[in-house]
């Protein structure tokens, strides 16, 4: 009994450790890819020097922040200073937690799922943690007492609050249909009755224009709009603290990107195949319905760039109009329709 | 404003046509250090002072540039030209020293207009940088073309496509 719990504990240390590694290297590769998007969609190349293709690009950066000198403001409260960066990375890496990655592997004669945690209220656990996330902002923010700072923290703090509403609205339809919080029910449904786009596509706009604004992305980037508050709430951060800010933001991108393929574009699922009736082995269909994972996530991140670079931040009144008087109105709507046709199918 | 535009959604798709058109377009970039962008024939560069056919100085010292200069930027000092240094310098007065303040210089070229002697002419590089603002005061050395009896790879480069040799 102990021998099995000190397995499951090691077994779930390394995922974790996994998972965490694979998500600071996806944000790392995140800004790397940022910086090319960006410069291709005008008509630029892009960096290109640090080795090929500038792939070292983000190693540069990196050791670029760790050796810039560390400045904590006198006037700044040094204990809310530090934790501001650090829950913003805490909550950005614990989202992926309840995130189905793929199917089991099987090692050592038994199945080892490749879930840190499938517990019961998956997708609540998510909302939970990315409204947390707030706090990252908030703290930071106000720690720095300074005005730019302050007022971007409650813009943005006002921001996410408002955009979780019709996020969780948006998800409401579709946790009709599955009937279950759980994350592994939820894809599963989906590789039984095909994807959630299909059945919620309103839903799905929502909640990616929702997603958006909980990463801070532009065009609802008003929590760090550069030109009218300077930096935002990071701007009197230096060095790796600042850093940490900026990770955050790509490790929330990637999991969003996760989030939302596992919500509507089926996780791990390959479209139109059953890859059951393959006949390879269990861990070859796992680590290829993770690439499969992997490949829908990234390119969501790709669309999050794509948009960045086209559209102009909104305005403080237009996301809130947004927000508050066309996407919750939407969100219900689209509640109330599948919640009518599931009763009428089920009649 | 209908209510469809209100949500933005369509305009916003028409907007991010137009930017993925732009991701497959052909890149506007050079990459400089090793691409350079061709000049036209009559960019103005940095100066060069010229020498003839048998590595002798043309410059006679005469100031006639450093009279046409706008910018003042060119200060000499004028010798005599001593017996055994025919081989050096073609006239008898040469220009023993011969500054030019980049700084100040705005490469309009009155100096080449004005040398009688075809001398100076300004060539198809442009400014470097420098570290310091006495870096950008020109000595001779620094303008001097390569002897073309002793480099004449060199001389030929710094020459260009510019020069009445």
């Amino acid at each position: 009994m102990l021998l099995t719990i000190f397995w499951l504990v090691i077994e779930k240390l390394l995922l974790i450790g996994l998972i965490v590694s694979l998500s600071m290297v996806v944000a790392m590769y995140a800004t790397y890819a940022e910086r090319k998007v960006a410069a291709f969609l005008q008509d630029r190349i892009g960096p290109n020097r640090a080795g090929i293709f500038g792939l070292l690009q983000p190693l540069a950066d990196g050791g670029k922040l760790f050796f810039k000198e560390e400045i904590i403001p006198l006037a700044s409260s040094k204990f809310l200073f530090i934790l501001g960066p650090c829950l913003a990375m805490i909550t950005a890496l614990l989202t992926s937690a309840v995130i189905p990655w793929s199917t089991p592997l099987h090692l050592f004669g038994q199945d080892v799922p490749l879930q840190v945690a499938d517990i019961n209220i998956g997708i609540l656990f998510i909302f939970g943690v990315v409204s947390l996330g707030v706090y990252g902002i908030m703290i930071g923010g106000w720690a720095s007492n300074n005005k730019f700072s302050l007022l971007a923290a409650v813009r943005g703090a006002s921001q996410m609050v408002s955009y979780e509403l019709p996020m969780g609205l948006a998800l409401l339809g579709l946790l009709l249909l599955v009937g279950d919080l759980r994350m592994s029910v939820i894809v599963q449904n989906q590789i039984e009755h095909g994807w959630h786009i299909i059945y919620q596509p309103l839903g799905f706009i929502v909640f990616f224009i929702c997603a958006l604004a909980e990463c801070n992305r532009t065009p609802f980037d008003l929590a760090e709009a550069e030109n009218e508050l300077n930096f935002g709430y990071h701007q009197e951060y230096s060095s790796m603290k600042l850093g940490f800010y900026l990770f955050a933001e790509y490790i929330n991108m990637f999991i969003s990107g996760v989030v939302m393929s596992c919500l509507f574009f089926g996780g791990y699922d390959i479209p139109f195949v059953n890859e059951a009736s393959w006949g390879i082995s269990q861990n070859a269909l796992a680590i290829i319905g993770f690439l499969v994972m992997l490949t829908k996530a990234f390119f969501f991140v790709f669309v999050f760039m794509w948009i960045r670079w086209t559209i102009p931040r909104f305005r403080y009144d237009q996301l809130m109009n947004l927000g508050w008087k066309k996407l919750v109105p939407l969100a219900l709507f689209n509640m109330i329709v599948t919640a009518a046709v599931i009763l009428w199918l089920k009649k | 404003m209908t209510w469809l535009e209100s949500i933005y959604l369509w305009n916003i798709g028409k907007g991010m046509l137009i930017t993925i058109k732009h991701f497959f377009k052909k890149k506007a970039t050079i990459q400089y250090p090793e691409q350079k962008r061709t000049f036209s024939q009559v960019f103005r560069g940095l100066h060069v002072l010229n020498r003839d056919e048998e590595g002798r100085e043309r410059c006679t010292a005469c100031g006639l540039c450093a009279v046409a200069c706008p910018a003042e930027a060119i200060t000499m000092e004028a010798a005599e030209r001593q017996k055994g240094e025919e081989n050096l310098y073609r006239e008898e007065k040469y220009a023993a020293k011969y500054e030019i303040n980049m700084l100040r210089c705005i490469f309009c070229g009155y100096c080449e207009e004005a040398c009688p002697k075809d001398a100076i002419y300004l060539s198809q590089t442009f400014a470097p940088a420098n570290y310091g603002r006495q870096g950008f005061i020109y000595k001779k050395d620094d303008l001097l073309i390569p002897d073309p009896v002793k480099d004449p790879e060199g001389y030929k480069k710094a020459l260009g496509e510019r020069a009445k040799a």
